[in-house]
């Protein structure tokens, strides 16, 4: 395993979480377990915050503002980067004063189309890397991977970690690709996306939360959105809590991105409740959390013009990028 | 910063009449006692006039029981009677944001609560009582278990519909009529019941309900002609009421008082664990008999913990009931908030270290900001009386059997809670605890089908799941 490098700031307890495989393990196996009943019990009582008004309109905005607008498909063009691209700058050409989204998150061989058309605007280009969305491939090749998409423009990399390594146990190797990624990364912000579909328990949730917080994670992300369960609000709770933790033990911030199946309005304010009650109204930023969707953009803007209009207008009134 | 705008759930829906009538024997009828003027605690202004019993008009109500119970009730088919219960549980839910509102107006709980459990577990309570009712014979009881007769039940003013359900459907179920005495701070939602079981078609005299205050709830126990009482309130009164009812051959059941243990050990899911502490003693402003009001602790994980607890308590939101954003609504009654007042001052002049959340509370009306003691000793009163407000007293252990020792070292026994990852414990403290009811990795869990009750001065007797039906029944 790696030397702890990446955080020199570490106060002793976590410093000596990171020493060896062994002493990592003890670290993730001690802390507290997460009761299901218990958490997801508490995510049905946030989602049942009324917000409306001013409050409501306050957290569309917001929530425009921590949009990482998306499309990951095999069949991404050119073409189709430069027309997201421009829904990130104009989410609504008729109310020009709508905030930007915080990003445009791309496959690397799409970040310099993606450059061409953010230059100078203040939006980040982050691009997922490391054998995206299954993580199968040699550190070798995931390395390259990040390199590409860093030298090719991208501002934030979203990683996978490896699933099948955190599953069978092998946490040193998971941080030590962290860490090693992280070097890769060079001033570009890193996102670890855990896919907690394919954890499966929230236990293994606070786990792979820490671990990437230990090595470095700028952010934890939920999923990479090909798998289902992808961001769920119990999920999303359980990292915020990370997050949380990570503050009283460092005192440092650092980002919760869910990812994945957040498609209204609703659900994303929901997720808003979470990190103003959970996490703590710091993180209502977006430097400290993120949505990564693609759909929920236009359902945010269709629900910005119901509130100023009075009145519904409908999905023909809201571009399709 | 994010404010969440007001989001009151509207008054009207309460159908807040400036009137309110006792019912007895299927009518409602001026009684002859004093009118009282039930008091919105969340603003501190009078909500309604309500008729009140005179003794001339107990006798009157247990008569009509009486007469209900003979001639129609006792002997009606249970496959019948189960048709009305059903009937008054759907009404509960067609009526449900109506009661709730009116609850919440009342009664002072936040609206949330009582959309989200009283007025919903109520209608359970009759739903699972109506599917007894033909099927008695299969209880446990013997093949032909009979009813009692007349059942004077008395209920307290922390969930007064829900207390009101909890009582009356089962006496239903089992061929019994019922003369109801709701609290007096409360009396609203149990004279809707009223309305519901109106709607029903209840045979006239079958519930008969009368508010009033403590001399009514007397007269009713105290009647020659009532053939069982069940009380729900506080030890004192069920002290008084088991010396009346000595020898006189009526069945008693009484659900009283209670000091709560949740212990929480070192290996429990800590932020859970501070979710069901915060909702085992700050649900329903702490009016909660089975509150868990003292936090016992393991000293390895106190200070993480209260530490989380802390930040945790400091979020909840406190003010109008009617907010639907409101997690703590407001002090029942002026009587109640000088209580807690008391109770608090004497933890701080017996030394217990104070925090108090600083949240705002409204001018007007009765709160009390959630407050958690810790450095608490089990010689302060804080540690012994029941507070029954949002006050919460934190003491410490060091092994499971100093927890089990301390968690029983207190004259109520009604309910506990144990959090742990570890199954073997939970069953062991379960095993070893002296309280009716023992959560486990949770708190507050209501259910129609499992028995509630306490030991020693909790009182005695179960209410709901089959143990419930017994108190109903000549076995």
């Amino acid at each position: 395993m790696a030397a702890p490098s990446t955080s020199p700031s570490l106060p002793p307890s976590l410093a000596d979480a990171v020493r060896d495989d062994a002493s990592l393990r003890r670290f993730l196996h001690g802390l507290p377990g997460v009761d299901q009943v218990g958490v997801e019990q508490r995510a049905a009582g946030l989602g049942t915050r009324s917000i409306k008004k001013a409050s409501k309109l306050w957290a569309i905005d917001a929530a425009i503002g921590m949009v990482d607008l998306t499309t990951l498909e095999g069949a991404d063009t050119a073409g189709k980067v430069r027309s997201l691209c421009a829904k990130a700058r104009r989410p609504d050409p008729d109310n020009p004063d709508v905030p930007r989204v915080a990003a445009v998150c791309v496959y690397p061989d799409m970040v310099a189309t993606a450059k061409q058309e953010l230059d100078g605007t203040g939006i980040q280009i982050a691009s997922v890397a490391t054998a995206f969305p299954s993580g199968r491939s040699t550190l070798k090749v995931k390395l390259e991977d990040t390199a590409f998409a860093v030298e090719s423009g991208a501002t934030e990399i979203d990683m996978v970690i490896d699933r099948g390594a955190f599953l069978s146990g092998r946490y040193g190797q998971v941080f030590d690709e962290i860490v090693q990624i992280k070097h890769a990364c060079g001033d570009a912000h890193l996102k670890v996306i855990l896919e907690t579909g394919e954890l499966a328990t929230y236990d293994n949730v606070r786990r792979a939360s820490w671990l990437a917080l230990l090595a470095g994670g700028d952010f934890i992300k939920t999923s990479t959105g090909k798998v289902s369960p992808a961001a769920t609000l119990p999920v999303t709770q359980v990292m915020l809590q990370a997050v949380r933790d990570w503050h009283t033990a460092t005192g440092e911030r650092r980002g919760v991105k869910p990812a994945g199946g957040i498609r209204s309005t609703k659900d994303a304010i929901k997720h808003l409740v979470a990190v103003h009650e959970v996490a703590g109204p710091e993180w209502l930023n977006p430097h400290l959390f993120r949505f990564g969707a693609s759909t929920l953009l236009n359902d945010l803007l269709m629900q910005r013009r119901t509130q100023l209009a009075g009145h519904y207008s409908g999905p023909d009134y809201v571009t399709v990028d | 910063m994010w404010e969440y705008a007001p989001a009151p759930e509207s008054r009207d829906i309460a159908n807040l009449k400036p009137n309110y009538r006792m019912f007895v024997d299927g009518e409602f009828v001026e009684g002859g006692g004093e009118p009282l003027k039930s008091v919105n605690p969340g603003t501190g202004e009078v909500l309604a006039e309500v008729s009140t019993a005179a003794p001339a008009d107990v006798d009157r109500a247990v008569k009509a029981a009486r007469r209900a119970y003979d001639r129609v009730w006792g002997r009606m088919p249970g496959a019948e009677r189960a048709k009305y219960i059903f009937r008054i549980a759907r009404l509960i839910q067609e009526r449900g944001r109506e009661l709730a509102v009116l609850e919440s107006l009342d009664n002072g709980k936040p609206i949330k609560e009582s959309r989200d459990v009283d007025v919903p577990t109520a209608a359970a309570h009759f739903f699972y009582h109506a599917g007894w009712a033909d099927k008695l014979g299969y209880a446990g009881y013997g093949p032909d278990p009979r009813p009692l007769g007349v059942a004077g039940q008395v209920i307290p003013w922390n969930f007064p519909l829900l207390m009101a359900a909890w009582k009356i459907a089962p006496a239903l179920a089992c061929g019994n009529t019922v003369v109801l005495k709701p609290a007096e701070t409360t009396p609203l939602t149990a004279l809707v019941l009223a309305e519901i079981i109106q709607q029903a078609e209840l045979p006239p005299g079958v519930v008969n309900i009368l508010p009033g205050a403590g001399d009514v709830g007397a007269a009713v126990v105290a009647h020659p002609d009532v053939d069982k009482v069940a009380f729900t309130g506080s030890t004192e009164v069920g002290k008084l009421i088991q010396r009346q009812l000595a020898g006189t051959g009526k069945k008693l059941t009484l659900e009283l008082g209670g000091k709560a243990a949740n212990i929480v050990f070192d290996d429990a899911p800590l932020d859970q664990a501070v979710e069901g502490i915060v909702n085992g003693i700050f649900f329903n402003q702490g009016h909660v008999c089975c509150a868990g009001s003292r936090l016992l602790v393991q000293e390895s994980v106190a200070e993480e913990l209260l530490d989380k607890l802390r930040t945790r308590v400091s979020t909840l939101r406190v003010g109008d009931p009617l907010d639907k954003n409101t997690d703590v609504g407001a002090i029942n009654s002026a009587e109640q908030l000088a209580r807690i007042q008391e109770l608090t001052a004497s933890g701080e002049a017996e030394g217990a270290q104070r925090w108090t959340s600083s949240c705002p509370l409204p001018d007007k009306g009765f709160y009390f900001a959630p407050t958690v003691f810790s450095n608490v000793s089990q010689a302060m009163r804080i540690a012994r009386e029941e507070i029954f407000g949002p006050v919460l007293s934190v003491l410490t252990f060091r092994t499971p059997d100093e927890a089990v020792a301390k968690a029983n070292n207190t004259p109520y026994g009604l309910s506990a809670g144990v959090w742990t990852e570890k199954g073997s414990r939970i069953l062991w403290a379960a095993q070893k605890m002296r309280a009716g009811v023992v959560w486990a990795n949770t708190f507050n869990r209501f259910d129609p089908t499992a028995p509630f009750g306490g030991y020693q001065e909790s009182g005695f007797g179960r209410e709901g799941g089959r143990t419930g039906l017994e108190a109903y029944l000549d076995v």
